[in-house]
């Protein structure tokens, strides 16, 4: 019997696992599923990691590395190459690899730190025909950056997040021409620094409120065609240009690998794709956890360190049986311009000093003033100079405001 | 000399070489792909049809039911995945309630086993998910869904193993008339055969006036599909049809053997023979006239579209006759559906033929009939278990969306036919097939076809020849 099972070796499993144990969790198991630990932060070889936390910047690897090696420090147990196949509400996890063969572990608590992936062609129906030369951004980096192979010459990039505006750089870098970075919405959800440094150092034109309307090619990617949109989204006939090139990297967002949170029963807020958590990262189901992406996907991987350590304390918490104290429960609402919440639940009991709340906005804005409201009432009120659905935002409301509220806070984002 | 020699390795080849390898010939299977299976055969609805649709008294209807009776057993007897799921035809108004009861009276007809007509009450309790406003429904209990690949590669493996000689990449691009028979060429080698099977598809008219008289036109036939995530794969059990009208059977929604859900196709004639482009209007269509049968469908967990050509000639029928100016040359021409259900009714018509016009044929000894193959995912727990300890390499998963592990994987690469590609191994194994569509597993795969096979990492393409991955190697080389 384990006191804790960490389910995900990348960054979100890793911070969870060594708190857990300096947390109190004595016999601690981390599960993943590739050969080695630090998930897909091992393929992101740009620095910018570690900026919040390490307060330096870091490569992934490096970042990653620290994790890892923090976590060999302790009698912390790790297994790779090893595949989750189902977890059960009494908190058995079923497992294979080579070594070991077909293992049911038992475990006090459990934290799921899956990660997340990304979106394909499917989940947006790009027309045309299905050659060979169409990658999501990341599966493009694991060519380029894991195996040290190019998988094109002549690029079109789809959807401005992240990973496409990084591989827009390191394909360039590699001696690939990259035509275009196509963004549907007339702002890019990425961060701004990588517009810069990926796009403009490079004269990579950035082509906002368009889409791919055909990929056109037999064997291999040979056309692309790229439309202008209007403000509902749909291609204006007439405005096509042309692009003679042998790859399309898509980019187009990230969706939480909850398949082992849905077997099991957690229940999922569709607004996030990711459990619905309370204030200590528990799930619907007591002594499940979860952070990092699997919960929402997250812009910096700092982040996703803060939230995980808070879940792996919280489950050593849970072992420890000092107990969920239940107090009062608050829902958090989402009102105007705000897409979703993390936590959704809290428990006011369970809440020492103060609450995170991390959301997002559904579209840019300046000037504006988060408000927080229970009962009609504004609890508190937050200004803010800009904001943009590529950027999480995060709030503190103190224990005090918590005390006052009603059983329901809305968290909403209004002109001043 | 080969006493056979089949054109094209689509279901309808591979079923007819599957019956020939029973027999005492010399055949050989000649495909112009660097795989079987890999048209009309890999896009398309995955149905088995009961048999209701076809005009009573055609060669359709016949074999239709014929066939997918065959077919039945076949997929048994070679492991293939097969659920007789059943199908609706549902009705909104008194035009369609005619209808249905006209396709009831075809299907009584053509000898449908156990067909019935149910209430709109009747359909919902069965199919709750269903437009609330159907009026009834037909239903067909013995329906299938299949996987259709799976079923043409088993059917073209077991004839391989029992002697069958498949040449991939060769297409042919002549036919010459010899004294006993005909000489083939491809563009890799020449073939000297009695008797000629022309299986190739929506191909089959260009193949057959190689040699002989235009007889038939092929009218390439497109349909759009949407595949979703399995999310999405429980919406319906059964195979959902709206009422059939004169340009087709219609939008359809139903559940695949994999758990996803299937939705499509439209149907539009194409200049291009191959030409299976999606397009924003076809999906569309697909998607709108799909949501009046189940509404509910959330076509934001698609994760794939694709199209597919029906293999249509300028006749109603589908056309399976010696040519008329060829002699002991067979065509299996405008095998559209259902011609995968009719798939292995029509192999046995062909080789009826061949006895017709001459050809003896004495059933062999120890010909082969059965396929073993581990889907480590449909296991119980204790027999995973076993499959691991036995081979360590059950033990490791590849592709994480659909629980495919390397043991699966290099057990295709050293099949009868062994695969060389990405999607190759994927329609073997079906890593890749899952709502990341091969993201994760895709290099993986490719390491371990790289290995097996001892083929350069970077040569290994996607599908078709020509469907290059890698471009080069990176500044610092690739490791692999």
């Amino acid at each position: 019997m384990y006191d804790l099972i960490v389910i995900g070796g990348g960054p979100a499993g890793l911070a969870a696992a060594y708190e857990g144990y300096t947390g109190g969790a004595k016999k601690v198991l981390i599960l993943e599923r590739d050969k080695e630990l630090g998930g897909i932060l091992n393929q992101c070889i740009h620095n910018g990691f570690g900026l919040h936390y390490f307060k330096e910047e870091l490569t992934g690897p490096e970042y990653a590395q620290r994790f890892a090696e923090m976590v060999r420090s302790t009698d912390v147990e790790v297994k790779t190459d090893t595949m989750v196949l189902e977890i059960t509400e009494d908190k058995k996890v079923h497992a294979i690899n080579t070594v070991d063969g077909y293992m049911i572990l038992e475990a006090k608590a459990i934290v799921l730190a899956m990660g997340c992936r990304e979106r394909t062609r499917g989940a947006i129906s790009i027309p045309g025909t299905r050659p060979a030369g169409i990658f999501t951004a990341g599966t493009a980096q694991r060519y380029v950056n894991m195996e040290g192979y190019m998988v094109g010459k002549r690029v079109v990039i789809l959807g401005s997040g992240d990973i496409g505006l990084i591989m827009a750089r390191r394909m360039t870098l590699e001696g690939a021409k990259v035509l275009a970075c196509v963004e549907l919405m007339p702002y890019s959800n990425g961060l701004n620094r990588n517009i810069v440094q990926c796009l403009n150092d490079y004269g990579i034109p950035l082509y906002l409120s368009h889409t791919i309307t055909d990929i056109q090619g037999d064997r291999r990617v040979e056309k692309v065609i790229i439309s202008k949109v209007d403000e509902n989204r749909k291609p204006i006939p007439g405005s096509e240009i042309e692009f003679d090139c042998d790859t399309v990297l898509l980019s187009v967002g990230l969706i939480p690998e909850n398949e082992l949170s849905r077997g099991v029963g957690i229940q999922i807020d569709p607004r996030t794709n990711g459990p619905v958590v309370y204030e200590n990262m528990e799930t619907s189901i007591p002594g499940v956890f979860a952070c990092g992406n699997v919960v929402h996907v997250h812009d910096l991987v700092d982040f996703v360190t803060a939230e995980s350590k808070r879940a792996g304390g919280n489950a050593a918490k849970y072992i420890l049986s000092e107990g969920i104290q239940e107090g009062k429960l608050i829902q958090l609402k989402n009102g105007d311009n705000v897409g979703y919440t993390v936590p959704q639940k809290i428990r006011t009991g369970n809440v020492d000093k103060f609450v995170e709340v991390f959301f997002r906005v559904r579209n840019v804005f300046q000037d504006v003033v988060i408000k927080v409201t229970s009962g009609g009432e504004a609890l508190s009120t937050f200004k803010r100079e800009h904001m943009a659905p590529g950027e999480m935002e995060k709030i503190v409301i103190p224990k005090a405001l918590l005390d006052k509220a009603a059983d329901e806070i809305v968290i909403s984002v209004e002109k001043e | 000399m080969y006493d056979v020699v089949v054109i094209g390795c689509g279901i309808v080849g591979a079923a007819t070489a599957y019956e020939l390898s029973k027999y005492q010939l010399k055949t050989a299977v000649l495909e112009k792909e660097n795989d079987v299976a890999d048209q009309t055969t890999k896009a398309n609805s995955a149905i088995i049809h009961a048999g209701y649709d076809p005009e009573p008294g055609t060669l359709m209807a016949k074999l239709n039911v014929e066939g997918s009776r065959l077919a039945k057993e076949l997929c048994q007897k070679l492991s293939v995945h097969y659920n007789q799921v059943g199908s609706f035809v549902i009705a909104f108004n008194d035009e369609e309630a005619k209808t249905v009861e006209e396709i009831y009276e075809r299907g009584v007809k053509n000898g449908v086993p156990e067909l019935r007509i149910l209430s709109g009450e009747e359909a919902l309790k069965m199919e709750p998910n269903l437009n609330p406003k159907v009026q009834c429904a037909l239903y067909a209990p013995t329906a299938a869904i299949v996987n259709p690949w799976e079923f043409a590669i088993a059917l073209a493996e077991t004839a391989v193993r029992n002697g069958v000689e498949l040449y991939l990449n060769n297409k042919v691009v002549g036919i010459e008339k010899t004294a006993d028979g005909y000489l083939i060429t491809t563009d890799k080698n020449v073939y000297e055969t009695r008797y000629i099977i022309n299986a190739a598809g929506v191909h089959c008219d260009e193949v057959h006036n190689l040699v002989a008289e235009p007889e038939f036109r092929s009218l390439p036939n497109q349909g759009q599909y949407y595949l979703l995530d399995k999310s999405q794969g429980k919406l319906v059990n059964k195979v959902i049809f709206q009422c059939p009208t004169k340009v087709g059977k219609g939008v359809l929604v139903a559940p695949t053997v994999h758990g996803n859900l299937i939705v499509g196709p439209n149907s539009h004639f194409v200049e291009g023979y191959e030409d299976v482009s999606t397009t924003a209007d076809g999906l569309a269509e697909v998607l709108n006239a799909s949501l009046k049968s189940v509404p509910g469908i959330n076509f934001r967990e698609n994760i794939r579209n694709f199209a597919g050509i029906r293999a249509y000639i300028d006749r109603e029928d589908f056309l399976i006759a010696e040519s008329k100016t060829a002699k002991n040359f067979i065509n299996l021409a405008g095998i559209k559906s259902p011609g995968l259900s009719a798939a292995p009714a029509i192999a046995k018509m062909a080789v009826d033929i061949l006895r017709d016009l001459g050809l003896s044929a004495t059933e062999k000894e120890g010909f082969v009939d059965t396929r073993e193959k581990i889907n480590f995912k449909d296991l119980p727990q204790e027999e995973k278990a076993a499959v691991i300890a036995k081979d360590a390499r059950y033990g490791r998963v590849i592709c994480r969306c659909e629980t495919i592990t390397e043991g699966e994987i290099v057990a295709c690469l050293h099949s009868p036919i062994p695969p060389k590609t990405i999607d190759g191994v994927k329609r073997r194994c079906n890593a890749g097939m899952g709502r990341c569509q091969g993201g994760f597993c895709g290099p993986r795969v490719q390491e371990i076809i790289s290995r097996e096979l001892h083929i350069p990492y970077s040569e290994i393409e996607m599908d078709k020849t020509g469907s290059y991955i890698i471009t080069g190697e990176t500044k610092v080389g690739g490791n692999l």
